[in-house]
Parts: structure tokens; C-alpha cells; sequence
């Protein structure tokens, strides 16, 4: 029972507790750039999700034969040989969305969750916690990305996942879209507000003091 | 050459790596805080990018590209999908390298750039921009007027932010905002002010 608690807090921690994006300010280089449209950040969210899972395992699973000096070229080989598997599936089968997304699937290297996870969680702990610890740490940050798209892409081109949802009647009188939101400030703009909505609910905020990691 | 120099405007106001595309935004957040740091490693970037963005055209059109293996004798090989991991190893090298480099002949530019060379390694914004590299199919020289463009930008970005931090720390900034929820929207407006940028053609 407690092994089973212990298992679900690892999980649920990268969710809510530690969402990589929203506390520990990690991997928004990726985060903001495919938020135009939800459609896109939905399969960003499945594919960092799924590398993030697969790296944590493999490097688990290879924590004890790796020499710690040469740690973080092992982490990148395995982590962009992941990237490599997933571009080569999205392209194969959604060729459209890889279009979209163009580099930023590539850009799973370099963002910040993966490795981290991989060097301050696989690392030291065993397989099963570390699978678990990247689901959580993927979902996380699948949240942020589909909430901030969610606001990018119904104020911005009043859509939800590509279906109109402000009916016409409300542009005849007046409403226009806030093009704002479809360009780059637009993003910044929307984090910016969703972490001090964060901030302002009492009981969820863990903010340390100090300048940013 | 003045296709050059437009695209190297482009590459720092424009399109700016970090405001318009977000990459590099790690590195950003974590040392605007201080501006000599920020003026150190915008340096630092635009060295390394402008180094990395050749090295990796040459490897790209030369060993990558469909096609490219026909000076072998292999031209049918398609290469193209090991662009991620050579990529991201010819920058760690890159950098390696430099570092040992610099280390040995300059001391002081050792000391002043040095903390930050490995960092850069995993910075995003090296990695984006030869990717964008390959995805805009630039030539060589615009590759590297690309690379050093992308390279002024994101130190153009991070010394105005490190210097608006420092001016805000007189400002009364609501409490849940702190930090950075108030760089988020200074970058946003940072990002609007670029954007006016657009439309400049030369």
C-alpha cells in the first residue's frame, strides 16, 4: 500500500505539485512556440510525453553502467535517438502536424525537462519510479501547453481544436478576433497571466522567494 | 550582398530567435539578472552560432542530405533523419573544442566567457537555428550570416531584458507577478517592440 502511494505521488508530483513549466520554469522554449493552435500543442504534449517516459526508462535501466563523466552524452544519444523515432512516426503518419510543428520536434533535445528529469530522477532511482516520474513530469507540462493554447486559439482565432465556437451572429454585431494572440507576444502574454492566476489561489502556490532558476 | 544584409536584419529584429521563435529561453531566464553575465554569454552565443552554423551546413550538404554521399559514390543514400543527434554532437564538440581553444590562447577571454561556454551546449537557440538552417535551405554564406544574425539578436534580447530587470527592481510589482510572471509580460512587450521591425525591407 505505501509502495503504491509512493508510486502515485512520484507520478502525480510532476502534474501539479512540480509541474516542470509552471514551478520550476523548465522546457518554455518549446512550450510557447506550437500554442497557436491546440491541435499542435496536443501532439507536442503526446510526443515530449513519451520521449520524456522512454529516456527516464532506458537511463534507469542503464544508471549503473554508465560512467558518471561522460553521463550527459549518454543522456543526449539516448534522448535524441527517442526525438529521431518520434519525428520519423509523426512524419510517417501525421505528416501535416510534423509540418507545423516543423523543428520544434527536434528541439526535444535540447529542452530542459528531459534531461532534467534524466539527470536528477533516472539517475538515482529505479525504473518503475522513473517511468512514472516522466509520464508526470510529460503530463505537466502537456497541461500548461494545451491550457495556453486553449486561450491562443479561442481568443485569437475564436476556434477549439480547429472547430468554430463563437457563432457568427456575434461577429455580425461586433466581435473581431484578437489577432494579438495568434502572434509571439500573445504567448508570452498568456503565461505571464496564467502564472499569477497561479499565484493568486491560495494553497496551490509553492513560489521560493528569490530570483528564477 | 545586400540579400545578406537584409537577412541579417531579419535574422535580429524580425525573426528574432527568442522573441519570435522562443528559443533560447532557459538561458534567458536564468541569467538576465544580471548584465555583465548577460553581455557575457550573448557573446559567447553569437561566437559559438556563428562557428556551429557552417560546421553543420558543411555536415549536412556533405554527409546528410539526400544525395549528398554522391561524392562517395553513394548517392542514393538518404541520411537526412541523423540530422537531430549529429547536430546536437558536432555542437558539443563545437563547443568542447573552443573551449580548449580559447583556454589555451586567451586566458582572458577564458576567464570571461568560460562558465558559460558549456552551458551553451544545450542551449536551444544553437540547435534551432541549424535546424531553420536546413528547413530555409540557406546557402553557406547565408548560413553563417544566419547564425551570426540569430546570435546578435538573442544578445540584443537578453541585454534589454537584463537591464529592464534592473530597473524594475524600483518598481511595485503586484506580489503574484514577482519574478516570472513579470518577465513573461515585459518579454511579451519586448516581443511587440520588435515586431514593428516588420515590414522594413532593404
Amino acid at each position: 500500500m505505501q509502495k503504491l502511494g509512493y508510486l502515485w505521488d512520484t507520478f502525480s508530483k510532476g502534474i501539479f505539485k512540480e509541474n516542470p513549466v509552471a514551478y520550476q520554469v523548465l522546457g518554455i522554449c518549446s512550450a510557447l512556440a506550437v500554442t497557436v493552435q491546440m491541435k499542435t500543442a496536443f501532439v507536442m504534449g503526446v510526443a515530449l510525453t513519451s520521449v520524456t517516459a522512454l529516456s527516464n526508462l532506458i537511463i534507469s535501466l542503464l544508471r549503473k553502467q554508465i560512467p558518471s563523466n561522460i553521463r550527459i552524452i549518454v543522456e543526449l544519444v539516448v534522448i535524441a535517438s527517442l526525438v529521431i523515432v518520434t519525428d520519423q512516426i509523426l512524419k510517417a503518419f501525421y505528416y501535416d502536424i510534423s509540418k507545423q510543428l516543423s523543428v520544434f520536434v527536434g528541439l526535444i533535445i535540447t529542452n530542459c525537462i528531459v534531461l532534467g528529469r534524466a539527470e536528477a530522477f533516472a539517475l538515482a532511482n529505479p525504473p518503475l519510479p522513473s517511468l512514472l516520474d516522466g509520464i508526470g513530469n510529460g503530463l505537466g507540462y502537456s497541461l500548461i501547453l494545451i491550457l495556453v493554447a486553449f486561450f491562443r486559439e479561442f481568443l485569437g482565432s475564436g476556434k477549439i481544436f480547429g472547430l468554430a465556437v463563437i457563432p457568427q451572429s456575434l461577429y455580425d454585431a461586433g466581435y473581431s478576433n484578437m489577432g494579438l494572440m495568434v502572434l509571439a507576444p500573445g504567448a508570452f502574454f498568456v503565461i505571464g497571466f496564467l502564472v499569477w492566476l497561479k499565484n493568486c489561489i491560495p494553497g496551490i502556490s509553492s513560489e521560493q522567494e528569490g530570483p528564477n532558476q | 550582398m545586400i540579400e545578406l544584409i537584409s537577412l541579417f536584419i531579419d535574422s535580429v529584429f524580425i525573426g528574432n530567435i527568442l522573441l519570435s521563435y522562443f528559443l533560447g529561453m532557459c538561458s534567458f531566464l536564468a541569467v538576465s539578472n544580471n548584465i555583465e553575465t548577460s553581455t557575457g554569454l550573448g557573446f559567447a552565443v553569437i561566437f559559438v552560432l556563428t562557428i556551429t552554423a557552417p560546421a553543420n551546413w558543411f555536415i549536412y550538404h556533405y554527409l546528410l542530405a539526400p544525395g549528398a554521399l554522391s561524392w562517395a559514390g553513394l548517392g542514393h543514400i538518404d541520411l537526412s533523419f541523423l540530422k537531430y543527434i549529429t547536430f546536437i554532437a558536432v555542437i558539443a564538440a563545437m563547443v568542447q573544442a573552443v573551449e580548449m581553444v580559447i583556454d589555451k590562447f586567451s586566458p582572458v577571454l577564458y576567464t570571461a566567457l568560460g562558465v558559460f561556454l558549456p552551458l551553451i551546449a544545450v542551449n536551444c537557440a544553437i540547435l534551432g537555428t541549424a535546424l531553420f538552417m536546413v528547413e530555409r535551405n540557406y546557402t553557406l554564406m547565408e548560413s553563417i550570416v544566419f547564425g551570426a544574425g540569430s546570435g546578435t539578436g538573442w544578445m540584443v534580447a537578453i541585454v534589454a531584458m537584463a537591464t529592464i530587470k534592473k530597473k524594475m527592481r524600483y518598481s511595485d510589482v503586484p506580489d503574484g507577478l514577482r519574478n516570472f510572471g513579470i518577465t513573461m509580460i515585459v518579454s511579451g512587450l519586448m516581443a511587440m517592440t520588435f515586431m514593428m521591425f516588420s515590414g522594413i525591407t532593404l
